[in-house]
C-alpha cells in the first residue's frame, strides 16, 4: 500500500485537519484517509460540504475488529463515500480510542442513510454511536449476549434459548 | 390476570375527540409479519393505524440472519461462493460475479475478455429474472394472477438456461476467482438468443395486460412516492432510485467488466411511485436483452467446443492412466469430459480463466498429467493454503438488479478473508420503506413493499 498524501482529496483534508489525518494510503485504485476520532464528525461534514469533495452519497459503513491484526486501537469504522458531481469514490476511516467501550459520533445528522448501518455496527461490534436517534440491535435479537463479528466471538458459539416475551398491555394491536 | 379497571393510555398512540358524538377515537397498532402470507420474505412492520391510514411504521429486520460475513472469515476466499448464491437468491449470478471481482481486485488479476463477456451475459440474465420476479410478485399481490403466471413462465425459460450453464437454478456457484467454473456449453448462445425472443414476447404480453389497465393503475399510481432527494440521502440505488428521476446507473457512470462497449439506455421515472418503479423495471428488462444481444455478437473466442485430436480420452481413462504413471500422453491429448463438466477442459479453461496459477485451479488434464499441476492443485485446495491476496483492502461495487451491490474486503495475507462486508442494496431501500408507506392506506403497504423487491437473503445476510 502506498502513501496517498498527494491525492487531491487527501491533500484537501490535510489542509483543513492537519495532523488529525493520521494516515492515508492508496491500494488498487482505492484511496483511504484515516481521521482522528475526535475530528471524525467534522471531517465527514467537510467531505460532504466542500465543493471540491462534495461527497453527497453515503455508500456504506463497515466496521472492522483489528484484534487479530494486533493493531491499536482495536475497532475501525470505515465509510465509503461517493460524489455524484465528481463521480469519485473515497474511503474515510476512524478508530474509536477506547477498546473496552468504543464510542464514536453518529453521522445520521449528516447522512440519514447512516441510520441502519450504524445500528448494525453497534449490533455486530458493540461500537456505540453518540447521538444516534435509535441505537438498538438490528439483525440480532435484544437478548443476544455479545457481538458476533468481534474476532474473539467464536464462530460456533451457541446462545441460550430466550424466554417468551410478554405482550405489553398498552400495545393492544401487538396481539395479532 | 388483566385488571379491567386499569386502562393506561398508550403513549405512542394518538387520541382524538370527535366533536359531534363526544366519542373518542384512538389509533391502533397492527403488527404485519414476520411470517405473513402477503409478505414474501420474513420482515416485520409494526404499523400504527388511524382507520385505514398508516400513521407511523416501524420496520424490523434480521429474521433471516445467517452470519454470512462471519462465515466468510472462516472459509477460504474461494469457498464463499455458495454463500453469495444465497444473498440475492433471485439473481445469484450477480452476487457471484461481484464477489469474484472483489477478490480479483485484491489480487490485482484480471480474467480473459471472453470471461468478462460471459459475466455480463449472466448478469443481465439475472437482472431480467430478478425484475420478472419483482413485477410478477407485485402484480400478484394486487390480484393480477394472470400476469404472475405469464412472468413466471418467462423466468422459467431463463432459469432453464441458467441450469444448463451452471447445473443449478438458484444455487449456481458458477463464477470462480480469476474466471469461471466452465466455459459456455455448445450451442448455448444460440439457445439464449431464441429464448430471449420468447421472454420479450411475454414481457410485451404483460405490458398489454398491465401498463394501461385501469384497475392496476388505480392501485399503483401516486402510491408509495418518494422524492429524488430523500431517496438519494437514504442511500437508495438501482431501479427504485431511477424511478424518482435520477439517472444513476453504475454500468454507465463507472463502467466495469465490458459495459462500456454496449449501447443501452437507462430508463428513469418521474415521481418515484409504484407505477414508475413498475415501468422502469419493464424497460430495464428490454435494455438487458439489448445488452445480451450485443454481447452475443461481440463475444470473442468463437466456437466453444473444438475437437483437438482424433482420439479424445474419457475422464475415467485419464484418471486410470494417471494412476499408472502414464502421464506423458495426457498433456498432448484432449479429454472428453462428462457432460456435466462440459466447458472445464483445458482449452475452455484457458479461454475463460486468468493466467494466474496462484489463484486458478489447473485444468484436470494437467492436474493428472504432471506433478507441478498436481501440487498446484493441492496448494489451492489444502486448508490453510489457497488463494492468498496480499494484505490490503478494497471496495468493489456493481449495479445489481436491486441497486448497488458492494463488497468491502480486507485481507491480512492469509488464506482466509480477514473481513468481508457486503453492502446489500435492499438494506438501504428497506431503511426508507417507512417513509414510503406512512400517510398511505394499509392495503398499499404490500403493494409498495413488493415494488421495493426486498430479498431477505441479502437484507439480513
Amino acid at each position: 500500500m502506498n502513501e496517498a498524501a498527494d491525492h487531491p482529496i487527501v491533500a484537501r483534508l490535510k489542509d483543513s485537519f492537519g495532523d488529525r489525518i493520521v494516515e492515508s494510503h492508496s491500494h488498487r485504485g482505492d484511496t483511504t484517509a484515516v481521521v482522528d476520532a475526535a475530528r471524525y464528525h467534522d471531517a465527514v461534514r467537510f467531505l460532504r460540504d466542500d465543493p471540491q469533495c462534495s461527497f453527497d452519497f453515503l455508500t456504506d459503513i463497515a466496521g472492522v475488529d483489528r484484534l487479530k491484526l494486533k493493531r491499536k486501537p482495536r475497532f475501525e469504522i470505515v465509510l465509503h463515500l461517493y460524489s455524484r458531481r465528481h463521480n469519485v469514490r473515497f474511503r474515510l476511516k476512524t478508530r474509536p480510542a477506547n477498546d473496552q467501550d468504543p464510542v464514536i459520533d453518529s453521522i445520521v445528522d449528516l447522512y440519514p442513510a447512516a441510520n441502519w448501518p450504524e445500528r448494525e455496527i453497534f449490533d455486530m461490534f458493540g461500537v456505540r454511536f453518540e447521538r444516534h436517534p435509535n441505537l438498538q440491535r438490528i439483525l440480532m435479537y435484544e437478548e443476544f449476549v455479545g457481538h458476533p463479528l468481534r474476532k474473539d466471538y467464536p464462530v460456533n458459539k451457541r446462545q441460550p434459548r430466550i424466554k417468551e416475551r410478554e405482550i405489553p398491555d398498552d400495545r393492544p394491536g401487538m396481539l395479532f | 390476570m388483566i385488571d379491567a379497571s386499569v386502562q393506561p393510555a398508550p403513549p405512542e398512540t394518538t387520541t382524538e375527540q370527535l366533536p359531534a358524538s363526544g366519542l373518542t377515537t384512538r389509533s391502533m397498532l397492527l403488527n404485519v409479519g414476520p411470517s405473513h402470507p402477503a409478505m414474501h420474505g420474513v420482515i416485520r412492520i409494526i404499523t400504527e393505524l388511524d382507520g385505514e391510514k398508516v400513521v407511523s411504521a416501524d420496520v424490523e429486520i434480521g429474521y433471516l440472519h445467517r452470519a454470512f460475513e462471519k462465515e466468510c472469515e472462516v472459509v477460504g476466499w474461494g469457498q464463499a461462493f455458495p454463500y453469495t448464491d444465497r444473498l440475492n437468491y433471485v439473481s445469484p449470478l450477480m452476487n457471484n460475479v461481484t464477489y469474484a471481482m472483489g477478490v480479483e481486485k485484491l489480487l490485482g488479476i484480471h480474467p480473459t475478455e471472453r470471461c468478462d463477456y460471459i459475466r455480463v451475459i449472466t448478469c443481465e440474465i439475472s437482472r431480467i429474472t430478478d425484475h420478472l420476479t419483482c413485477v410478477a410478485a407485485s402484480a400478484m399481490e394486487l390480484g393480477a394472477m394472470t400476469a404472475f403466471i405469464y412472468l413466471m413462465k418467462a423466468r422459467e425459460y431463463l432459469y432453464q438456461l441458467v441450469e444448463e450453464l451452471t447445473g443449478a437454478r438458484l444455487t449456481v456457484s458458477y463464477v470462480r476467482v480469476g474466471g469461471l467454473k466452465a466455459d459456455l456449453p455448445s450451442g448455448w448462445l444460440e439457445r439464449l438468443n431464441q429464448e430471449l425472443d420468447k421472454v420479450l414476447k411475454v414481457i410485451d404480453e404483460v405490458d398489454v395486460l398491465l401498463t394501461r389497465n385501469r384497475i392496476f393503475i388505480d392501485r399503483v399510481k401516486d402510491v408509495g412516492c418518494i422524492s429524488k432527494e430523500t431517496a438519494w440521502s437514504l442511500g437508495f440505488t438501482g431501479p427504485v432510485l431511477r424511478s424518482t428521476g435520477m439517472a444513476r446507473d453504475m454500468r454507465k457512470d463507472e463502467p466495469y467488466l465490458v459495459y462500456d462497449r454496449f449501447d443501452f439506455d437507462v430508463p428513469i421515472g418521474a415521481v418515484g411511485d409504484n407505477y414508475d418503479r413498475y415501468l422502469v423495471r419493464m424497460e430495464e428488462m428490454r435494455q438487458s436483452a439489448r445488452i445480451i444481444r450485443q454481447a452475443i455478437e461481440q463475444i470473442p473466442g468463437g466456437a466453444v467446443q473444438v475437437d483437438m485430436s482424433g482420439r479424445p480420452l474419457t475422464g475415467a481413462q485419464m484418471v486410470d492412466a494417471a494412476k499408472m504413471g502414464m502421464t506423458a500422453d495426457l498433456l498432448l491429448r484432449t479429454v472428453r469430459v462428462d457432460p456435466t463438466l462440459e466447458g472445464t477442459d483445458r482449452e475452455s479453461a484457458r479461454r475463460v480463466n486468468a493466467q494466474a496459477r496462484n489463484v486458478v485451479l489447473p485444468p484436470k488434464e494437467e492436474t493428472y498429467g504432471n506433478i507441478e499441476s498436481l501440487m498446484n492443485h493441492f496448494m489451492l485446495i489444502m486448508e490453510g493454503e489457497g488463494i492468498k491476496p496480499p494484505p490490503g483492502e478494497i471496495y468493489i461495487a456493481t449495479e445489481a438488479a436491486n441497486g448497488e451491490l458492494g463488497f468491502y474486503m480486507v485481507s491480512d495475507g492469509s488464506g482466509n478473508a480477514y473481513r468481508v462486508r457486503c453492502r446489500p442494496p435492499c438494506f438501504y431501500l428497506m431503511q426508507g420503506l417507512d417513509k414510503m408507506i406512512i400517510g398511505g392506506m394499509i392495503a398499499d403497504i404490500v403493494a409498495t413493499f413488493g415494488t421495493i423487491n426486498m430479498i431477505a437473503g441479502e437484507l439480513d445476510r
